[in-house]
């Protein structure tokens, strides 16, 4: 069974930062800690536990911070060496009572999966996310699937996953679809977090992964007055307009866009924009980086709220605007149970509807299979300048052609706001045919990098 | 000797290559056999005795007009307003027309006892002169002795205590001009008729007037329905400002207009080649033609831009005609028909242009994208009168190296609707309908209008307006020379050259289009039959 393996070795996270440094976003993955190595399949930890062979595997922004050696060392006691990486995952379940069921894993490992009873107050609530447990109980530490030395990861030929993690994917769903349920979970997440009443102005800034799925999430779920997204990269741009932004501005341009868009006053010396005195309501921080974080500020009104979406390290950012301006910053982590008008939801089961309704699927820009992982994770570092979002690893045997899907990606955007899905308490059937991604149809044995 | 006039030269194998203007430089381009170059005549002599001209003009004032001596008593209210920094182009060697006329009004105010002047810049919604600027068109002698006392103001259309409205004409059209000048017992008013389109009842009604009575001409519209802007008699531009004109006289506001011809001479001595037929060009010509090209090929955009905006013009005085406000400007206008009108004969399928580094609203400033495409299609395209040079369905090719700057002190709207506003469209209507409205009355553009030294919210609108006419009219946009995304945002298509804009031009036009280059500087205006 291979695996990709991050092992603990400082001098080489030091050199792969150092790297990265140099050549950009994963530009460490040639002197990281990271291996394709060997080994047996992994022992079970327990009762209600499974082993998963992944089929799609993603590439996720966090990933590439660990390979590029810039993770925040805030993670130390939450993570257990050596683990695979990878937790954006649909894979086949290969034993118990779900043997032979598609299933996507929420890599959250809570109490249920640690096997801590009673569980904490946040995972009692369902809030997974917020679990306080997550170094405690039989498992290593880790506070994801990927991040743990005993359950393995994504990017490997198979991992164990608890019974609580798995959310069996309905039939009409692609592999394609189904890979993107994770980080929509992580977007719903933040844009509920992020409270937008009907009317207020919105930023999403970044048009990667999170930041698209946090614009579907906005426009299915919130009532922005306007809805202002930062896209560097023409494909960006084309996915934001498409998935329902009002507006798409570049990154030099979001100072003047949203104090047009919020009539704002601005403190300018010499310049036509410079501090504004106003700004948008909430400003949903995609990137996670010193600059993205300063754009948040400098361009959310007073009393406004930031909500950090992209996972951030240590940053350099000056907060006097915070304090003066008497704004929230939120950080927005995973996913678990949402408050929504039809009552609780788990939030990925919002994931799942979402995905569907908005024909997420089209994020998946291009596969590798395992063994060029170090291509791979290079194409997702610069997956906007090689006009890309999401690239995942192929891994498992060829899920059926209906998984998979057929015909042209929807060009539309997603529906604001569709009729809330019943409570369905499995995964529902997505609401619109499932719409292929046109790598899946014409796979190429020997390349499968495609960009859609 | 007197001066040629203007003419239709017809290329063959043995023309030099054409002169075109591209912005902060110049190219030699060869046009293809059996084009046609439009040359505008040479320039008019000046009037020996300007001064003289001057005073005569107001003693002896035109249409039901007293002379201005008459006009002035003990005691009386007194406005002189003047036309602001976008004339004339470039701007002109001191002493300044405007220096020289309001010298001649205030010493005729001073003798007949007024006290109460004050002068007002003209600006509609331009931005605000700097002191500099205001000194350069006034004089020291002016400026010293009204700015300091707060007697030289400049038109603040967004002041709601400043303008007062004077009622609607029979169309419906709002007429709001500035308090002080419609409140004084006369309104003098001195301009510089640089082109056509310049003065008559457009220079109060537009020049002091307030945005909610400019809306009202300065539209998409008005501007298709313009055949050209430069043609009075064919402007709906103008025929609208003549009935706010007429309702401004009716309202009571004495008027006393005075206009002002310059003639063509555009450039100083060291740029004469730039005025002159090239197959004239002494030795001289060409080294200094060489020698300034090598030397601006290495110099950086910013310094280009430095020095050409320090070019002041040899512009003279041709003409000065004062009194009633259409009395004035019929005469006015026969001396600029006199000094620019150039007969051609039949459209052309494609008409090229050189674009220069100045035009109106980018004095001491940035030519951006926006005025780029204004200059050429608004202006340049709308310099003719009968019908255009170019055909309809026909092709424009203009050069420029259009770049993706912008003045952001002067110009903070324009880099909005760049952004934001073409991103989305081109289409003058929609834009017009869509996003007009919130540019107007944004408040922080209001805000650098009124206080600082920005062009209004609305200006870039109009800008784009002005190309309305030519957007209509022609099959395609070509920019040679220019920044390709900055040509792309515009709607327009980059070409690397003129050959290339010529043979992407035949995928409008067919094989082997007739071409007209409209040669300048200085400007001209076509007589197309």
């Amino acid at each position: 069974m291979r695996e990709v393996l991050v092992e603990r070795s400082l001098p080489r996270f030091a050199a792969a930062r150092a790297a990265a440094a140099l050549a950009g976003a994963a530009g460490g993955v040639a002197v990281a800690p990271l291996r394709l190595a060997e080994r047996e399949q992994r022992p079970l930890p327990g009762p209600d536990w499974h082993h998963v062979t992944p089929l799609l595997s993603g590439i996720c922004g966090s990933d590439l911070s660990t390979v590029d050696g810039a993770s925040s060392r805030y993670f130390e006691p939450i993570v257990s060496f050596p683990f695979v990486l990878g937790h954006e995952i649909v894979g086949m379940v290969d034993d118990g009572p779900l043997a032979g069921s598609r299933v996507v894993v929420e890599p959250v490992l809570g109490c249920l999966a640690r096997g801590i009873v009673p569980p904490c107050p946040a995972c009692a609530a369902g809030r997974k996310g917020a679990c306080e447990r997550i170094g405690f109980g039989h498992l290593a530490p880790g506070l994801q699937t990927g991040y743990c030395a005993d359950t393995g990861g994504g990017w490997s030929d198979g991992l164990v996953a608890h019974a609580s993690q798995l959310h069996r994917v309905p039939d009409e769903l692609a592999d394609d679809a189904a890979v993107m349920v994770e980080p929509t979970a992580c977007a719903v997440h933040a844009a509920l977090l992020g409270a937008v009443q009907p009317g207020e102005r919105a930023v999403v800034l970044g048009s990667g992964t999170l930041g698209l799925t946090t614009l579907a999430a906005l426009r299915h779920h919130a009532h922005p007055g306007a809805l202002l997204v930062v896209a560097k990269h023409p494909v960006q741009r084309e996915m934001a307009a498409a998935l329902g932004a009002d507006q798409v501005v570049r990154p030099d341009e979001l100072e003047r866009a949203v104090r047009r868009l919020t009539t704002s006053l601005a403190l300018a010396r010499g310049r036509s924009t410079s501090r504004l005195t106003g700004g948008a309501d909430v400003v949903f921080d995609c990137v996670g980086s010193s600059s993205s974080l300063a754009s948040s500020l400098a361009v959310v009104r007073p009393g406004g709220r930031v909500v950090l979406v992209g996972m951030p390290g240590t940053l350099h950012v000056d907060l006097a605007p915070l304090w003066q301006r008497e704004i929230a910053l939120l950080g927005a982590y995973a996913y678990g149970a949402e408050q929504t008008p039809d009552g609780v939801r788990s939030t990925f089961d919002l994931a799942f509807e979402l995905v569907a309704a908005a024909g997420l699927e089209r994020l998946v820009s291009a596969r590798y299979p395992l063994e060029r992982y170090q291509e791979a994770v290079r194409h997702a570092g610069n997956a906007g300048r090689r006009g890309a979002v999401k690239v995942v690893f192929e891994i498992g045997r060829a899920t059926s052609p209906a998984w998979r899907g057929r015909g042209p990606a929807p060009a539309s955007p997603a529906p604001a706001n569709p009729a809330p899905a019943s409570p369905v308490p499995a995964n529902p059937a997505p609401t619109s045919p499932v719409p292929a991604n046109p790598v899946a149809a014409n796979p190429t044995p020997e390349s499968l990098e495609t960009n859609a | 000797m007197s001066p040629r006039p203007g003419f239709v030269l017809e290329v063959d194998r043995s023309t030099p290559p054409t002169l075109f203007w591209h912005g902060e430089g110049w190219r030699l381009e060869r046009l293809p056999v059996g084009s046609r170059v439009v040359y505008p005549p040479e320039p008019f002599p000046a009037l020996a005795e300007p001064d003289a001209a001057i005073r005569h003009a107001l003693e002896h004032p035109v249409g039901d007009s007293s002379p201005l001596s008459s006009l002035l008593r003990p005691g009386a209210k007194v406005t002189i307003a003047f036309d602001d920094v976008s004339l004339p182009l470039p701007p002109m060697r001191g002493p300044d027309v405007r220096q020289r006329v309001v010298e001649a009004v205030l010493d005729t105010a001073a003798a007949a006892g007024v006290d109460d002047v004050v002068l007002v810049a003209a600006l509609a919604l331009h931005r605000r002169m700097t002191d500099d600027e205001l000194r350069h068109a006034l004089g020291s002698r002016v400026f010293d002795a009204f700015a300091p006392h707060g007697l030289l103001l400049q038109h603040d259309a967004e002041d709601p205590d400043g303008v007062v409205h004077l009622g609607c004409t029979d169309q419906g059209e709002d007429v709001e001009i500035n308090r002080r000048a419609a409140e004084s017992d006369l309104l003098v008013y001195v301009n510089i008729n640089l082109v056509a389109m310049d003065g008559g009842h457009k220079s109060v009604a537009t020049g002091l007037a307030s945005y909610k009575s400019i809306r009202h001409h300065h539209n998409v519209r008005t501007m298709q329905q313009s055949r050209s802007f430069m043609d009075r008699h064919h402007s709906e531009l103008h025929s609208s400002n003549w009935r706010m004109g007429r309702l401004i006289a009716k309202a009571g506001v004495k008027i006393f207009q005075i206009e002002t011809t310059l003639n063509l001479d555009t450039f100083p001595s060291q740029f004469s080649f730039l005025q002159k037929r090239e197959w004239e060009w002494s030795l001289r010509d060409r080294a200094t033609f060489h020698a300034t090209s090598t030397a601006l090929e290495h110099t950086p955009a910013a310094m280009k831009r430095q020095i050409f905006q320090s070019i002041r013009s040899p512009h003279a005085l041709t003409s000065v005609h004062a009194g009633e406000v259409e009395a004035v400007h019929d005469l006015t206008l026969a001396d600029v028909h006199r000094q620019q009108l150039v007969h051609v004969e039949g459209q052309a399928d494609v008409l090229t242009m050189g674009l220069p580094y100045i035009c109106p609203y980018n004095v001491n400033s940035i030519m951006n994208p926006i005025l780029v495409a204004c200059l050429g299609l608004g202006y340049f395209f709308n310099l003719y009168r009968g019908k255009p040079l170019v055909r309809e369905g026909g092709v424009c090719i203009m050069s420029h190296p259009t770049p993706w700057a912008f003045n952001p002190v002067h110009h903070p709207s324009y880099i909005d609707f760049f952004e934001q506003v073409l991103a989305e469209t081109v289409d003058p209507l929609e834009i017009e309908a869509k996003y007009e409205e919130s540019f107007a009355t944004d408040p922080w553009y209001v805000h650098l209008y009124r206080t600082s030294n920005a062009y209004h919210g609305v200006h870039p609108f109009y800008m784009w307006y002005w190309c309305a006419h030519a957007l209509q009219h022609l099959g395609q946009v070509i920019v040679v020379g220019g920044d390709r995304a900055a040509v792309r945002r515009l709607g327009f298509k980059p070409a690397s050259s003129l050959a290339d804009a010529l043979e992407m031009a035949e995928d409008v036009v067919g094989r082997d289009p007739s071409i007209t280059h409209l040669h300048n500087p200085p400007l001209f205006l076509a007589d197309v039959t």
